[in-house]
């Protein structure tokens, strides 16, 4: 066992909290006034301040500091967060991580700079007092209710339900059962309560309500009223230390015999910190694993699926019931590994779409347009290194879109469009591929230019007939860009090139749709490349093949009618619409004898199919996708190996390419007519 | 010719005196490669063939979980195939293709030993009166009455990844 580097650690650890700091920060300039976002903000800056410290990071803990203290101040309601808070500590962030990255640096006069600026930012936020939103609103008041009936309410009468829905009706409130004092099962009497509540309640309706909703059971009940903060105690000059009892009303105008009033020193503390430890106790679950060792522990569970299905096919074959029954043991068990193993490997898409906000919200505000981001299927799950190799293509499309796709908001005011332009950002799975989409609302992609520009530099004879399509990827040429002056943010040419390249290299496909006016749509399909799929074992000639089971729609047999008829044309009718087919024996070359009965896989992928004809269907068999060798890439009929059982080797077909040429073969046929 | 053999020598014995090489029989030749890059020797095993793959690594094997390429260097060479015989045995080696290692087995008829190979017995590919490419071969080194064929893997496994180099197989 190896000890990474420890600054190396800091670093992904700093990285780490800047994005949340970030996503917080994002996420507080949409509602200003959400109180979990400022302490989860705070929270970041704080531990990234500490460990900076720790791991001699000096100027970036000094700096940070300051931006923690800027936002202590909004936690505790002495500044009302604003956009120019938001703003300032973002750019602040930006900060952060050159001093994160190079340490020794000459960051100086930048840091004085954003400092100054989230001065101003506090101080004004200060100034505007009552203006700002603050996390309480004017006349709200916090409190923290703790009740419980006798044991015998029930008994006699009382419903506790009613009572909860009345203070859900004074205010916005969270309301958590106690249920501590439940005993088991033998003692307990089923018409006696046990349960208490906490109940905390953000209402503009003064204390006194609270005892009015309790009034009838008053004098039996158990109730704790506590006010947590109010506005006005907010605004106050209040030391922490101070009690916030400035405006509390004393306590209860009821008998002093239930109600009591407890009052925090440190009013604000529990409910602040209550999060924190949550969050706290989650993030001490986590383990930081490099990505090799998974890799390695994928690769024992591969081989471990290997050996366990050559031990499935031995004990089928022998007549031990005992070896059957370890085998079937075996059998589940490694399954159930596999399938842990699978989500380990697998992250939400939602950690990359999240760096897409920040780009949208500065590319707004270089480019002058109102952009709204809008993403979709953010719980998609991919594949860790299939995640980290998008990156890059998003963000040149999302680039794209915001810089070429949208128009001012003149021009879109002027087309009858709202002004805030709209990117859509969405992720989903189909047929073991997952589809990741950009679509924006702006002009859309200019034929004419496009195909102008591409005779002009000669990437496509003068008037040669191009479908929209073969237009489109015409786009994604190196070097090729149609806008006429070069920005900031693109029309170089160099974008585009870089994501048809990365999209190839993780054998997914590019498609682009455009309407002219209404806006242009680029779908990425990309496999999910996990290291293990379900597939199914299919023989052609001498040879066995594996065909990925989310492609498979349906097995049939080939009529001898239909198969002696398919001669000439390589269709097979299936539920009144053709399926074109390929004939894998003359695709292979097996130069075996065709065994008599043929049988068809359809397998598809989104709404095109085509039918794959065998000799023989095997079963299914799962799989340990094993990648080609670099001295295979040309061989695009397979996308790569697995071993079977009896050791041997199976080739996995690719079935996108399978089906793009059963798509071409009927194309071909339909133009010979 | 003298500098260019000079330059390609150089790279094979990276200023050494001595190479320790494992020696093979293919179709009545012997050659040669860096026993450090060898990983292992196999007997044969069973074949899996790629249809569309160039001949000259038509397969591929199991070694040890791992699927790799099984090549053929005699389609290289422009020699037949031939049958495969009692002695015939898989070598393992690991070379670099465009700077990535990769693991591919060769086809031997036989091996021999792991044996140390002189320098100044060296010789470059004479360049006519050979009947293969000659950028093919690094070196000849004379022993006995034999000479044994040191092959430049690299060259040889590059002109099968190049397209435009394809042709080579049949040359």
């Amino acid at each position: 066992m190896s000890f990474p580097d420890p600054i190396a650690v800091f670093r992904t650890e700093a990285a780490e909290l800047l994005e949340q700091i970030e996503a917080g920060l994002l996420d507080l300039n949409v509602n200003l006034g959400d109180k979990d976002q400022v302490d989860a903000v705070f929270r970041g800056l704080h531990t990234l301040k500490g460990s900076g410290a720790m791991f001699g990071f000096d100027a970036l803990a000094a700096f940070t500091h300051h931006c923690e203290t800027a936002f202590d101040r909004v936690r505790k309601g002495e500044v009302p967060a604003t956009q120019e808070l938001v703003t300032a500590v973002l750019e602040a962030k930006d900060h952060m991580r050159a001093l994160v990255d190079t340490p020794n640096g000459d960051h100086e006069a930048t840091g004085e700079a954003l400092l100054a600026s989230l001065r101003a930012a506090v101080d004004g936020a200060n100034n505007a007092g009552s203006s700002g939103p603050a996390k309480t609103a004017p006349g709200q008041n916090h409190f923290k209710i703790r009740f419980s009936l006798p044991q015998n309410a029930m008994a006699n009468g009382t419903n506790p339900l009613p009572l909860l829905d009345e203070l859900r009706e004074l205010g916005e409130c969270r309301i958590v059962a106690d249920r501590s004092a439940i005993p088991s099962l033998d003692l307990l009497a089923p018409t006696d309560l046990y349960v208490s509540w906490e109940v905390e309640l953000l209402t503009t309706q003064p204390r006194s309500a609270i005892d009015d909703v309790f009034i009838f059971v008053m004098d039996e009940m158990q109730l704790e009223v506590i006010t947590v903060e109010t506005s006005v105690a907010a605004k106050a000059p209040a030391k922490t230390e101070a009690p916030v009892t400035a405006s509390q009303p004393a306590a209860a105008p009821q008998p002093a015999a239930a109600p009591v009033v407890v009052l925090h020193a440190a009013a604000p503390a529990p409910i602040a910190a209550a999060p924190v430890e949550t969050k706290q106790n989650k993030a001490s679950e986590n383990v930081r694993v490099p990505a090799e060792k998974l890799d390695e522990l994928m690769d024992r569970v591969g081989e471990l699926v290997i050996a366990q299905s050559r031990l499935s096919q031995l004990a089928g074959g022998s007549g031990d019931l005992q070896l059957r029954a370890v085998s079937e043991d075996v059998e589940r068990l490694s399954g159930e590994l596999r399938d842990t193993m699978m989500v380990l490997r697998m992250v939400p898409v939602a950690h990359l779409f999240s760096r897409f906000r920040r780009l949208v919200h500065d590319l707004s505000h270089e480019t002058g347009k109102t952009i709204e981001l809008v993403t979709e299927g953010e719980s998609t799950e991919v594949d860790k290194s299939v995640i980290e190799r998008l990156a890059d293509p998003l963000v040149h499309l999302v680039r794209n879109s915001c810089d070429h796709g949208l128009e001012t908001p003149e021009e879109r005011l002027a087309a009858g469009k709202s002004q805030a332009g709209h990117i859509l950002l969405s992720a989903r799975q189909q047929a073991g591929e997952v589809i990741i989409t950009i679509k924006d609302d702006g002009r859309g992609i200019n034929r004419e230019r496009v195909r102008a520009k591409a005779e002009s530099s000669g990437l496509i004879p003068p008037n040669a007939s191009l479908t929209d399509q073969e237009l489109y990827q015409l786009i994604f040429h190196p070097g090729f860009s149609t806008a006429q002056t070069v920005t900031n943010l693109s029309g170089r040419g160099v974008g585009m090139d870089v994501v048809k390249r990365t999209i190839d290299a993780l054998r997914g496909t590019i498609n682009v749709a455009s309407h002219p006016g209404e806006g242009s749509e680029i779908s990425l399909a990309i496999p999910l490349t996990l290291a293990i799929i379900d597939g199914l074992l299919v023989r052609v000639g001498d040879g066995r093949y594996v065909i990925p089971l989310s492609a498979v729609e349906e097995c049939l047999e080939l009529s001898i009618e239909e198969d002696m008829r398919s001669r000439g044309r390589s269709f097979i009718s299936l539920r009144d619409s053709l399926v074109p087919f390929l004939r894998l024996r003359d695709l292979f070359r097996t130069g075996t004898k065709p065994d008599p009965f043929q049988k068809v896989v359809v397998i598809s992928t989104g709404s095109e199919r085509v039918g794959l004809v065998v000799d023989q269907i095997i079963g299914d068999h799962q799989t340990v996708i094993k990648g080609m060798s670099k001295l295979h890439h040309d061989v695009a009929t397979f996308s790569g190996a697995t071993i079977l059982g009896d050791g041997d080797v199976a080739l996995i077909l690719d079935v996108g390419h399978l089906v793009a040429e059963g798509q071409q073969q009927e194309a071909h046929l339909r133009a010979a007519g | 010719m003298n500098e260019a053999v000079r330059k390609i020598s150089q790279d094979l014995w990276g200023g050494r005196d001595e190479l320790e090489v494992l020696t093979f029989d293919i179709a009545g030749e012997v050659f040669a490669l860096e026993a450090f890059i060898v990983q292992e020797i196999l007997d044969l095993l069973p074949e899996t063939m790629v249809p569309g793959a160039k001949a000259f690594v038509g397969s591929v094997i199991n070694f040890r979980g791992k699927v790799i390429p099984l090549a053929d260097i005699r389609l290289a060479f422009g020699m037949e195939a031939t049958k495969p015989t009692i002695d015939s045995r898989i070598i393992v080696i690991s070379i670099e293709i465009d700077g990535e290692s990769v693991l591919t087995g060769i086809r031997t008829d036989k091996v021999h030993e792991v044996t140390t190979l002189l320098r100044t017995a060296g010789e470059p590919p004479p360049s006519v009166g050979m009947r293969w490419r000659p950028d093919f071969i690094d070196c000849l080194v004379k022993r006995g009455a034999e000479f044994i064929i040191l092959p430049n893997l690299q060259v040889i496994f590059s002109a099968q990844h190049d397209h435009s180099a394809t042709g080579a197989s049949h040359g």
